[in-house]
């Protein structure tokens, strides 16, 4: 008996042991890990620092113009700001999008000098900013490259666009049905395309809608039973522009007045802010900005002599 | 000493806390304040009943789009929650913890992958395989279905595989000592005892896929019209909002933010439905 009971303490003692130095073992572990943990916190609070040292060190004055607005002339303001900053390096342009509305709104506001607009009718809001045309730009339907049709006249466009025409059969292509795809409410593009186009017809109800001219394209582009609208200066070789009424969206057609899917784009300037960004502004509309304008494939607003 | 030090530490911290709730509750108020003018005006009736949606003639109505959230919401579920479920059933008990411990974060990582991503692959890959297999103009409700049901499996996954885990040992074994298969004890009694925190994951996860604005709009092809087959393109209540947020003004706008509204009571209320059910358990 007396044997076993020893055994047994034994056993209770050696046990009590082992777990002793387990938890002096965890102890140990811990000490580290709150070791490591002040050195991370040390650590997070120089990032921290760091960071705002970046920021307020990005922040120099120089004379800042914003231009904000429409979506449609975003590139092309991109390329013409990037242009002028090269050649004037004290003034720093920030181009910004938001859609036509966005742009009379910041105009009208002051949160940007430079609204751009790319509707045919402004609101009448507009009335109160000096406006400028900068470019026109015709809006081309367009089509996946492999679709038959080159042609369509203004009465199939109506048509298709107030969905009584459903299938291609019904205009001359083959028997697919068609996937119409517009913009969203409140667009420019849109806007001017229903005022000029579909004059009062309501779009289709199954009509599919994008929310940038790129998203059109992209939609045109991976759809071959699909038709869409957008900006000529988006148009590119994976699209097929149609001629309307036999009449292709070239420049010179849409100088000529030809092509009637065209919209002007505007730049608006609030009244008495005019000498702030008299130079980007001239800029933009003299020669330079003109051929920039086309060749980046819009419409410039004024032709001048071709070469000098 | 040590006694002003304590209080001034937990007095800051309910502050912080506090403006916590207090954000909430701006942004709250702020989409009330713009949003219910409009559904007053247009009458909350006519405002979620109608189908007819043209904000430059004035007509606000948001039915369709209604729908659309919920069958594209349903989808992705249907897609989701089988899958999700069952991968979290494999992962917990079919596993060994170890490798479980390389798999979940790998599953965890979808979770990381940019909204964005995901619409662009569903538009480049998903919707010309649905437009050539099963017709129709392929951006569509299954398109945006399939993709959320996607993004909704980590969520399902990890929190499914918690309530799964948390379940005592104790069940199973006396499940096994009674005689019952593996796959008798999970599903009678494993997932049974997890049942709350699946429904809540599953909860989550379609606050996940309501709230989703971007892979849906690549997708989904934002036809106002009621949808009549899962070939139908379909606009959500979200993508709604952001598609048209840009070009707002005036009434448009207000319309905009009383989309918010209804989607800000639907989806509170599935958070209410969720905390009911995880306080269950």
């Amino acid at each position: 008996m007396k044997i076993v009971e020893k055994a047994i303490q034994e056993k209770i003692r050696r046990s009590n042991l082992i777990e002793e130095k387990i938890a002096e073992k965890k102890k140990q572990r811990k000490k580290k890990k709150s070791r490591q943990n002040l050195k991370m916190r040390k650590e997070i609070v120089f990032l921290i620092l760091s960071f705002f040292l970046i920021f307020v060190s990005g922040c120099t004055k120089r004379s800042t113009i914003t231009m904000a607005g429409s979506t449609a002339f975003l590139p092309f303001a991109d390329q013409l700001a990037e242009d002028y900053m090269k050649k004037n390096p004290g003034v720093n342009i920030n181009v910004q999008g938001g859609g036509s509305a966005v742009g009379i709104q910041s105009a009208l506001n002051g949160t940007a000098q430079i609204g751009m607009a790319d509707l045919v009718t402004l609101p009448p809001e507009a009335n109160k900013l000096k406006k400028f045309v900068a470019a026109n730009d015709a809006i081309c339907l367009v089509v996946h490259p492999s679709n038959k049709i080159d042609n369509l006249t203004t009465e199939q466009i109506r048509t298709i666009y107030s969905g009584k025409i459903k299938n291609w059969m019904e205009i001359g292509g083959i028997d697919k049905p068609i996937t119409v795809v517009s913009r969203e409410a409140g667009s420019g593009t849109r806007s001017s395309f229903e005022d000029l186009m579909l004059k009062g017809l309501k779009l289709g109800e199954d009509a599919i809608i994008g929310d940038s001219n790129g998203t059109v394209r992209e939609t045109i582009i991976n759809d071959p039973n699909a038709i869409g609208y957008i900006s000529h200066g988006v148009v590119n070789e994976k699209v097929k522009a149609l001629k309307i009424d036999g009449i292709a969206a070239s420049p010179e057609n849409t100088v000529a007045g030809k092509y009637k899917l065209v919209r002007p784009i505007y730049l608006l300037i609030k009244t008495g802010a005019e000498t702030y960004v008299r130079g980007i502004l001239d800029y933009i509309l003299g020669p330079e900005g003109q051929k920039t304008i086309q060749e980046q494939g819009l419409i410039p607003a004024k032709i001048y002599s071709k070469t000098k | 000493m040590k006694n002003t030090k304590e209080v001034v530490i937990e007095k800051s911290l309910f502050l912080i806390a506090l403006s916590a709730i207090f954000m909430l509750f701006l942004i709250a108020i702020f989409i009330f304040k713009e949003g219910t003018p409009l559904i007053f005006k247009v009458g909350f009736k006519n405002f979620v009943t109608s189908s007819k949606w043209f904000p430059l003639e004035g007509q606000f109505g948001i039915f369709s789009m209604i729908l659309g959230t919920l069958w594209i919401t349903a989808g992705a579920l249907i897609i989701g929650v089988p899958l999700g479920l069952s991968c979290a059933i494999f992962l917990s008990e079919f596993v060994p913890r170890r490798i479980m411990a390389i798999l979940k974060p790998t599953i965890e990582l979808l979770a990381g992958i940019p909204s964005v991503v995901y619409g662009f692959i569903g538009m480049v890959v998903l919707v010309p395989l649905i437009r050539e297999n099963l017709g129709g103009p392929g951006l569509s409700i299954l398109a945006g279905s399939i993709i959320l049901g996607i993004m909704i499996l980590p969520t399902i996954i990890s929190i499914s595989i918690d309530a799964i885990q948390a379940v005592p040992r104790s069940y199973r074994e006396g499940s096994l000592a009674m005689g019952a298969t593996k796959w008798q004890t999970i599903h009678m009694v494993v997932l049974k005892a997890a049942r709350s925190g699946i429904v809540a994951s599953i909860i989550l996860g379609m606050g996940r896929a309501i709230g989703e604005t971007m892979a849906v709009i690549m997708v989904a092809g934002n036809a106002v019209k009621i949808p009549r087959s899962i070939l139908d393109p379909a606009r959500t209540l979200t993508t709604n909002i952001a598609l048209e947020m840009g070009f707002a003004a005036g009434d448009h706008r207000q319309a905009l933010f009383a989309t918010g509204v209804v989607l800000f009571i639907i989806i509170m209320i599935l958070n209410i439905i969720a905390n009911y059910a995880v306080r269950k358990r």
